[in-house]
């Protein structure tokens, strides 16, 4: 991991401008922020360790534990509610077996809510490593997520 | 819509072009495969040389989606299958025979409409800003500067003063489309005649508004109209940095960003020296990390500083002291891609556009509960109903509507008796709602609107960054009691209460956030009285969607025994004989809906 991160740090100067960008390439990196990233970012850019959590902590988009092969965002924006985002997020949470903002034991997938993701035309939709699921029903969410045998039982 | 489109080969004519919508929408429906598809079959059928495939910026009717536009016919394709490319190919490219099962079929009616100008939804709209949507290949500049791109641009930096542009805004009444309406032209004045040799302009990409997709789709679709809006207007502030920044959530928005930054330097359109001009501009992108309070420009400064995102109090306000203390200009993506227009076809002519106040044409995402599902873009003016049940084709399933929330999580909803008012700032405030960035959701007679308010007041109570405590704590405190109402919990005091609560927020928080929070409540308590009374008074959710307030029967009248709902049923509690009715152990009832949405009969019912 050292090595990884050195590199990528190698690529910024150390600016509290770039604590965000730094953040985002990390989790990029690693699929999450580990510990000792947190505190080699710190000393990068010459802040405390707090300052580094503060804005992590801050934005939505950050974690601290790593997530599966497969991150379903499950949107939560307006048109999605008014459409039945409530029951998809259930019927996820029922398929995968695992609540929001849990991963599966074998690291197969992570389930997350995200407040939109602008693809309102299309709600319900879902999101599964960045590629926009639209127009979910029970049936679709089965397929799109590969849990057919789990909706006959 | 009868113009082809630009070839970025001038010496090549096509005699058919076929443009494919490559918005998030339709490429959710796999519109990259059928483009692969078309390619692959026109190659194949030795027609490459005659007939090229283009993919275009989100064409905004995404309900229809993949859809494809069949130049220079303006046959409007619709709902297309990787299966139908053979068949489309063939018949119309071939033969000449437009294929008529691919067309699209208004929601009440059964005859087909094939050009997309006859077609409702895109009738009565007026493209301004989005002028080439559809129409060009957002990742070609060339496609952009055939169709007049970067032409404003020139002629301000040959022909015009800086303060020459800012009276040619100011004259077009251009006003911030982010939501607050604030004259473009007054706020680049402020920053222009603002102390400070490092100014600088930022683009609010941000989008937080859920239900929103307006700047998504105007950056996906035409990257090069923001770009030149901000070089035009980091011209006449005189600014030499400009930064996007762009929410994290939109990939393919932000990849089409990247790629025009990188052409436009290229052709020497930012950077050193602009067009010989001795004007050097250049702009970098911010991801945003997913906060709803970075929309408010003092955090958005904030969190380009790399600092925790908390509102601060203005004045000083950014025009005089933004990012690193020096004069910034924000606009948002939707005020900076009018500019270029506005220069080109002058002040007069975008000031005949709209009302006594606002001037201009506004992008709205029309979505939720109404059968064109999509983005358009109208002059100011319009009514509500000619958006909702014109150009968006009614509600769907012959639905009662019930209204529209304008503004997001800060705005409000318009009822039914409000439809014919004219869009425009003022008058979406006088009857408790806001114009705010341009999403529009509609709700049928299935919509609650006490659990309606209890989603937004749900979404700000952690929004909030916590700085107020009037904002931290009274939007939960709000929050609570709807949640309690919505239960079953509700007591008669709770209005009055919900009403004092909305005050003290509203007043005594330091940005716009907590400032309009209470609007969602404030707005579904003036108009919908009715329904927070029923669920506080009588225990009844008019709407059936609060739970706790409804029980599910299944009408033994319509039921047939198919036993479709029992095998659906997670809980396994419907029960009866196979061709016989069913009934729902209402007890045990986890009041999921998966029976009634199974049921092909309308035979389970909610009460």
């Amino acid at each position: 991991m050292e090595e990884r991160l050195s590199s990528i740090l190698s690529s910024y100067e150390g600016k509290r401008e770039e604590l965000i960008p730094i953040l985002q390439q990390i989790q990029g990196e690693f699929g999450y922020l580990p510990e000792q990233a947190m505190l080699e970012i710190a000393r990068f850019a010459r802040v405390p360790e707090s300052s580094v959590y503060a804005i992590a902590t801050f934005y939505t988009q950050f974690r601290f534990t790593p997530i599966g092969k497969k991150h379903v965002m499950v949107c939560r924006g307006t048109a999605c509610y008014v459409r039945g985002a409530s029951r998809v997020l259930e019927t996820v949470e029922e398929l995968l077996g695992i609540k929001e903002g849990e991963t599966t034991e074998d690291m197969e997938y992570s389930l997350e809510t995200v407040a939109c993701i602008g693809a309102c035309g299309l709600s319900p939709c879902i999101m599964i490593n960045k590629k926009v699921e639209a127009k979910m029903t029970r049936k679709r969410l089965t397929d799109v997520l590969g849990k057919g045998e789990a909706a006959e039982a | 819509m009868a113009e082809t489109t630009a070839s970025s080969d001038a010496s090549k004519t096509y005699r058919a072009e076929l443009l494919i919508c490559a918005g998030t929408g339709c490429v959710s429906n796999r519109s990259f495969k059928i483009r692969d598809a078309l390619e692959a079959e026109i190659r194949q059928r030795g027609l490459d040389d005659e007939v090229r495939v283009v993919t275009t910026g989100c064409q905004g009717f995404c309900a229809q989606g993949p859809i494809m536009i069949f130049q220079p016919d303006g046959i409007f394709y619709q709902m297309l299958t990787e299966e139908d490319v053979p068949l489309l190919v063939e018949e119309h490219l071939i033969k000449g025979r437009p294929v008529e099962k691919l067309m699209y079929v208004p929601p009440e009616g059964d005859e087909v409409v094939p050009k997309l100008s006859d077609i409702d939804f895109f009738r009565k709209q007026r493209l301004v800003v989005l002028r080439n949507r559809g129409l060009i290949d957002p990742e070609k500049i060339d496609e952009y500067i055939a169709r007049d791109g970067y032409r404003a641009l020139a002629k301000v930096l040959t022909g015009m003063t800086s303060e020459e542009v800012i009276e040619v805004v100011k004259a077009s009444g251009l006003r911030g489309r982010g939501g607050a309406g604030f004259p473009t032209g007054i706020k680049w004045g402020l920053t222009r005649q603002a102390e400070g040799n490092g100014k600088c302009i930022i683009c609010n990409a941000d989008e937080g508004d859920p239900g929103a997709f307006m700047d998504r789709s105007i950056i996906e679709s035409d990257p090069h109209a923001v770009l030149e809006g901000m070089a035009i207007g980091a011209y006449a502030i005189g600014a030499k940095n400009g930064y996007v920044y762009i929410r994290e959530e939109y990939p393919l928005a932000m990849q089409r960003l990247h790629i025009a930054i990188d052409q436009a330097r290229e052709y020497g359109l930012l950077g050193e020296d602009i067009l010989g001009s001795g004007f050097s501009f250049d702009l970098a992108v911010h991801r945003g990390a997913g906060a709803f309070v970075c929309g408010e420009e003092t955090s958005l400064i904030a969190s380009l500083e790399g600092r925790t995102p908390e509102p601060r109090i203005r004045p000083p306000f950014p025009a005089q002291s933004g990012l690193w203390g020096q004069p910034t200009n924000i606009n948002n993506v939707e005020t900076w891609a009018n500019v270029p227009v506005i220069i080109s076809r002058g002040a007069e002519w975008y000031a005949s556009l709209g009302t006594d106040t606002s001037k201009g044409t506004k992008v709205f995402s029309v979505v939720g509960k109404v059968n064109n599902t999509g983005l358009v873009e109208v002059p100011m003016g319009i009514t509500m109903r000619e958006i909702v049940f014109d150009i968006g084709g009614g509600i769907p399933d012959g639905k009662q509507f019930k209204a529209v929330q304008t503004g997001g999580p800060s705005g409000g909803c318009i009822p039914e008796s409000l439809l014919d008012l004219p869009i425009d700032y003022e008058r979406l405030m006088e009857v408790g709602s806001i114009m705010g960035s341009g999403g529009l959701i509609v709700m049928d007679e299935d919509t609650c609107m006490v659990d309606i308010a209890r989603y937004f007041l749900d979404f700000l109570r952690s929004e909030s960054c916590g700085k107020c405590t009037t904002c931290r704590e009274g939007i939960a405190a709000m929050h609570d009691i709807l949640a309690d109402i919505c239960a079953g919990q509700g007591e008669p005091e709770h209005i009055d209460l919900l009403g004092e609560l909305a005050e003290a927020v509203s007043d005594a928080s330091l940005c716009a956030l907590g400032g309009t929070a209470p609007n969602p409540v404030l707005s579904t308590l003036r108009h919908f009285r009715d329904e927070y009374e029923a669920h506080i008074r009588d225990k009844k959710c008019p709407a059936g969607v609060c739970r706790a307030l409804i029980t599910y029967r299944i009408d033994p009248d319509k039921c047939k025994g198919c036993l479709l709902c029992t095998k659906a049923c997670p809980e396994q509690i419907i029960r009866g004989e196979a061709k016989k009715p069913q009934t729902i152990d209402t007890e045990a009832c986890i009041k999921c809906g998966v029976c009634r949405e199974s049921c092909k009969f309308d035979a389970v019912l909610v009460e």
